[in-house]
């Protein structure tokens, strides 16, 4: 056999060459091999250091974003003077650094049905690092029918979940969730905070599962889903069956890939008319409170949040609580509701709307009320 | 203690921060420990069933570790000791 890795290989690599399980012709097929991180954020981050330095021969990168100050606290891809840069370069920059023996592959696009058959076909190994349903299925539907092997990561507030999807006669992401929550009924990490680590704990899974799935070793987490929260520190390990009837592994009844977005529920998408509420603009808002109207303002985020900033008027009713203080509100006044974004309160509306109130959404929340009404109001 | 039930984050505005819920009643199966869940939080039963009395479909209910999908539903049975854990999709990344 040719050692065929050069001196300055050999010696990068040597703590891996002396491993039983890797050695030599371990770390040729990890030189070999092709893996595709999707998203370059939080779990992207740790996975795409990891795996660069221990070699991957080729990793693409997809990624559309640019790089925000409030990204730093966990994506450790990227560094303060990359503030403004789209990801996928700064990303570059790092992973070259780190190993040039690397090729990176970036691709500063979306991810759509229209393009992911061809994206993903390109790599052995693809990595879920997404931050929203619809692109999980979409990447999960286009493993499925490719035959790729999906290493899945997915983070919230103090808790992970990591699992390997679509390997082997293993299950997919839609046999363990059929169908994504309704909007609104989830938070994103946006809305409800994550701490910073936790996707370097859950995104190192996914580097250590790609590289047992390119090396041939061990027990995946294939059939498995391992279940990470760190307040308890503790890891729990559940059984994930193949559905038989699932419609992308089992009866296969999904020949194309669909629009994630509608299936979703997303904004334009079928399931969307369903959720509408009423809506106002900050602006819309700041002169019907300048004009005096009368309505109840309510600020349905946390007690942490309304100290950051508030809209003067509104009183504190966090999401959660919004069901016991239904007896409190005036049944006669309009409610008027707003949060960070713009998501939590649609989701009060709701529950204000089944109670008999009229309600209104504030559009964009708080963060749109900064940019277009108060700017003193800080953003986060 | 009869069954343990242990609650996502994600629902955990719901039950007033509460993240496990320790059953002292008996319980014969999954659906008598969500009765009581649904007693203490009605607010997360609704998050986790439908109002069709259905587990939805973003969620999953594992006794120990076999999910219930895979098993007799709400009718699976629990015994005293067994730890009810469910688990709801998340999207962060």
């Amino acid at each position: 056999m040719s050692i065929d890795l050069s001196h300055d290989e050999l010696l990068r690599y040597s703590r891996h060459l002396i491993l039983p399980d890797v050695e030599l012709e371990g770390q040729k097929r990890i030189r070999n091999a092709r893996v595709l991180l999707v998203g370059a954020g939080g779990l992207g981050s740790p996975t795409a250091l990891y795996l660069a330095a221990a070699g991957v021969g080729m990793l693409g990168i997809i990624d559309f974003d640019t790089v925000d100050l409030s990204n730093l606290q966990r994506q450790v891809l990227h560094g303060t003077s990359d503030v403004g840069r789209p990801k996928i370069d700064s990303a570059r920059d790092r992973i070259v650094d780190l190993n040039p023996h690397v090729v990176v592959e970036t691709h500063r696009v979306q991810l759509t049905s229209v393009n992911a058959l061809e994206m993903l076909g390109g790599y052995d190994i693809i990595v879920d690092g997404t931050d929203n349903f619809p692109t999980r299925y979409l990447v999960n539907d286009a493993c499925v029918m490719l035959g790729k092997p999906n290493v899945y990561g997915s983070i919230f507030r103090f808790e992970g979940q990591a699992s390997v999807f679509s390997s082997g006669e293993g299950p997919c992401y839609r046999c363990l969730f059929p169908h994504p929550p309704p909007p609104g009924l989830v938070p994103s990490c946006a809305e409800g905070g994550v701490l910073g680590v936790l996707p370097g704990l859950v995104g190192t899974i996914q580097a250590t599962e790609t590289l047992k799935l390119i090396l041939g070793v061990g027990d995946t987490l294939t059939g498995r889903l391992l279940l990470i929260d760190t307040l308890g520190m503790r890891f729990h390990t559940v059984r994930v069956p193949r559905d038989p009837n699932c419609p992308a592994c089992g009866t296969r009844e999904i020949k194309e890939l669909i629009d994630y977005e509608a299936f979703c529920g997303m904004p334009g998408g079928a399931m969307a008319k369903d959720e509408a509420v009423d809506e106002i603009t900050p602006r819309e808002l700041a002169e019907r409170l300048a004009a005096h109207e009368d309505f109840t303002l309510i600020d349905v985020r946390e007690p942490y949040e309304w100290q950051i900033g508030r809209i003067e008027g509104a009183q504190l009713i966090p999401l959660g609580d919004v069901q016991d203080a239904l007896a409190t509100l005036d049944p006669a006044k309009e409610v008027v509701v707003y949060c960070r974004s713009g998501k939590r309160s649609a989701e009060a509306v709701r529950q204000l709307n089944a109670a008999g109130f009229r309600a209104t959404n504030v559009t964009g929340g708080i963060l749109r009320w900064s940019d277009e009404v108060d700017p003193s109001i800080p953003k986060y | 203690m009869a069954v343990s039930i242990i609650l996502p984050r994600a629902l955990l505005t719901y039950s007033r921060g509460s993240s496990t819920l320790d059953l002292d009643v008996h319980c014969a199966t999954v659906a008598d420990a969500l009765d009581e869940l649904g007693r203490r939080w009605p607010a997360v039963l609704d998050r986790v069933v439908t109002e069709q009395g259905e587990v939805r479909e973003h969620v999953n209910i594992f006794v120990g570790e076999e999910s219930i999908r895979f098993a007799s539903g709400l009718a699976t049975p629990v015994r005293d000791g067994d730890t009810i854990m469910i688990v709801a999709a998340v999207s962060g990344g």
